[in-house]
């Protein structure tokens, strides 16, 4: 046997073994359900019934189409007004001290306290929602670039400075580089809190969605196999949403910094 | 060219600036930071005068301030007393024409080589860019390297990239802090003699803090030598030796041993 054949067969040994586990938790709730033949809670079989169940009406595709809008929508938002605000305010050490007290007294604030606000002022509907997911991803976005500036080696700013650069174009090509690995580690963060509030969000201000489909599922009739399929179904978008951020820390682009730290 | 140097190495026997027209030149500069409420002075009283195309190495111990007088010069700190001139305008701040070399912490991890030395020619057309980025990778011998990445560098190749980066916008004055220090003693001597035949062939104004007396004396047309803190100027000394330097002649060793002596040491361990 040559040895890549053998380690080829390992690497899909490796891949086996959180299977299996995942076999065996399914397997234990499915005898749990089975000997509680009264709770209300589906098993793993009579989940996958309801994924099943939501495909041929088309529901699925436009819940998880309606929550990935409201996420990108949020989600850019706030990276377009807090990663240049955050460059800026890291930067000038002036406004970082006139801002740090309002950002702090914000930071511990749950997004989901937004929620009775986002309505008053946007009434039950998308523009709601994407509130939410901005005012939810925002503030650890800026607090991450704010660090991120501020933890720049002084070499490479006065080298930027040394070679004639102005603020700005200095942000653009020596700052923004310079924090690139640690905000591409925010932005993964990030998404994940807004892929989080979004469904929160959408129990309750608006009427489509993965989170709308939980609560929905719940009113009309306790459909708890329709609650949990659409739990799962939040759970594998997600890990989609991050495999795909992680992608990028891994881009050519950033080969630098992974390879600065091992 | 060789008569040339010899012509400056005979005018240069007093420690004091050979005849060149003076590029720098510091009046009394004094730097104090302040710690913990307390002033600390950290240079006193600094007078020096630097010749156009002169080789200057400032030497002293660690904590002497000589880094500290190099950033001053460079425009990134201001002296709390006294002026820095160049071409007998106060320095005001950093300037593309006066390089700052650092070790080779300064490259840029996230540009290729090319990128590196490109760096300060953003507005020069992409075709003219790439000739001189060409040009300064094959001055400081790291042809095929041009699509690496820093990471990929040893630590002697890295410090050619920021010297490459310096010389590529064409500085009156690179100023080089401790630019060997981080490399080890064969790198370090090849490094030297590289920089000294591009010195020889471009003729900048060079400022060289190091704290290691051979290699100012292997370098310098002067050696300043400063003392502890708060540094002050001790002594110039003129290094009346043509390039390329015989390091085992008598003239070499009495160079080096009085300046030992200068600085206190016996030069038997």
């Amino acid at each position: 046997m040559d040895s890549t054949y053998g380690q080829s067969v390992l690497k899909s040994l490796a891949w086996l073994k959180p299977a299996v586990f995942i076999l065996l938790l399914l397997g234990a709730w499915q005898m749990e359900v089975f000997l509680h033949p009264q709770q209300l809670l589906p098993g793993p079989w009579k989940t996958t019934l309801g994924i099943v169940d939501l495909f041929p009406r088309g529901l699925i595709v436009r819940y998880i189409v309606a929550s990935l809008f409201r996420v990108t929508w949020g989600f850019c938002l706030a990276v377009l007004v807090a990663v240049p605000l955050g460059l800026a305010v890291g930067w000038y050490r002036r406004v970082e001290m006139a801002l740090n007290p309002i950002l702090q007294i914000l930071r511990p604030i749950s997004p989901l306290a937004w929620i009775p606000i986002a309505i008053l002022w946007f009434g039950v509907g998308d523009l709601a929602a994407i509130f939410l997911i901005f005012v939810g991803c925002f503030l650890p976005l800026l607090l991450t670039v704010i660090n991120a500036v501020q933890s720049v080696p002084g070499v490479y700013i006065n080298a930027g400075r040394n070679f004639g650069l102005g603020p700005v174009p200095l942000m653009r090509q020596v700052l923004l580089p310079a924090i690139l690995p640690r905000l591409i580690t925010g932005l993964r963060i990030t998404l994940g809190i807004a892929w989080l509030v979004v469904v929160a969000a959408e129990m309750i201000a608006v009427n489509s969605g993965l989170g709308f489909l939980i609560v929905d599922a719940r009113n009309a009739g306790n459909r708890y196999d329709l609650v949990v399929a659409g739990m799962v179904i939040i759970g594998v978008v997600g890990l989609l949403l991050d495999t795909w951020v992680r992608s990028l820390e891994r881009s050519s682009l950033l080969r630098w910094s992974f390879e600065e730290k091992q | 060219m060789s008569s040339s140097a010899s012509a400056r190495a005979a005018m240069a026997i007093h420690p004091t600036l050979p005849s060149l027209p003076i590029k720098l030149r510091t009046e009394n500069v004094g730097m104090a930071f302040l710690r913990e409420g307390k002033t600390l002075p950290v240079l006193e009283d600094i007078n020096l005068e630097v010749g156009n195309g002169e080789f200057v190495c400032l030497l002293g111990p660690s904590g002497c301030g000589k880094s500290t007088l190099l950033s001053a010069m460079a425009g990134f700190l201001r002296p709390t007393s006294g002026a820095i001139l160049i071409d007998g305008e106060i320095v005001r701040g950093a300037d593309p024409r006066r390089i700052f070399v650092f070790q080779e912490r300064g490259v840029f991890p996230w540009l290729t080589v090319e990128g590196n030395i490109g760096f300060g020619l953003r507005k020069l057309p992409s075709k003219e860019r790439a000739e001189r980025v060409n040009h300064y990778i094959q001055m400081v011998g790291l042809e095929g390297f041009g699509k690496s990445y820093p990471h990929e560098l040893s630590g002697g190749m890295k410090q050619r990239v920021e010297v490459a980066r310096a010389l590529a916008v064409n500085p009156d004055v690179m100023f080089l802090d401790e630019p060997f220090g981080a490399l080890d003693s064969i790198t370090r001597l090849v490094m030297r003699s590289e920089l000294l035949r591009i010195w020889q062939a471009e003729r900048k104004t060079i400022l060289f803090v190091t704290h290691d007396i051979d290699e100012a004396v292997q370098l310098a047309d002067r050696v300043v030598v400063m003392s502890a803190r708060p540094g002050r100027i001790q002594q110039v000394v003129s290094i009346d030796i043509p390039h390329p330097r015989d390091i085992s002649s008598p003239r070499y060793l009495e160079l080096r041993d009085g300046i030992l002596g200068q600085i206190g040491l016996a030069h038997r361990l």
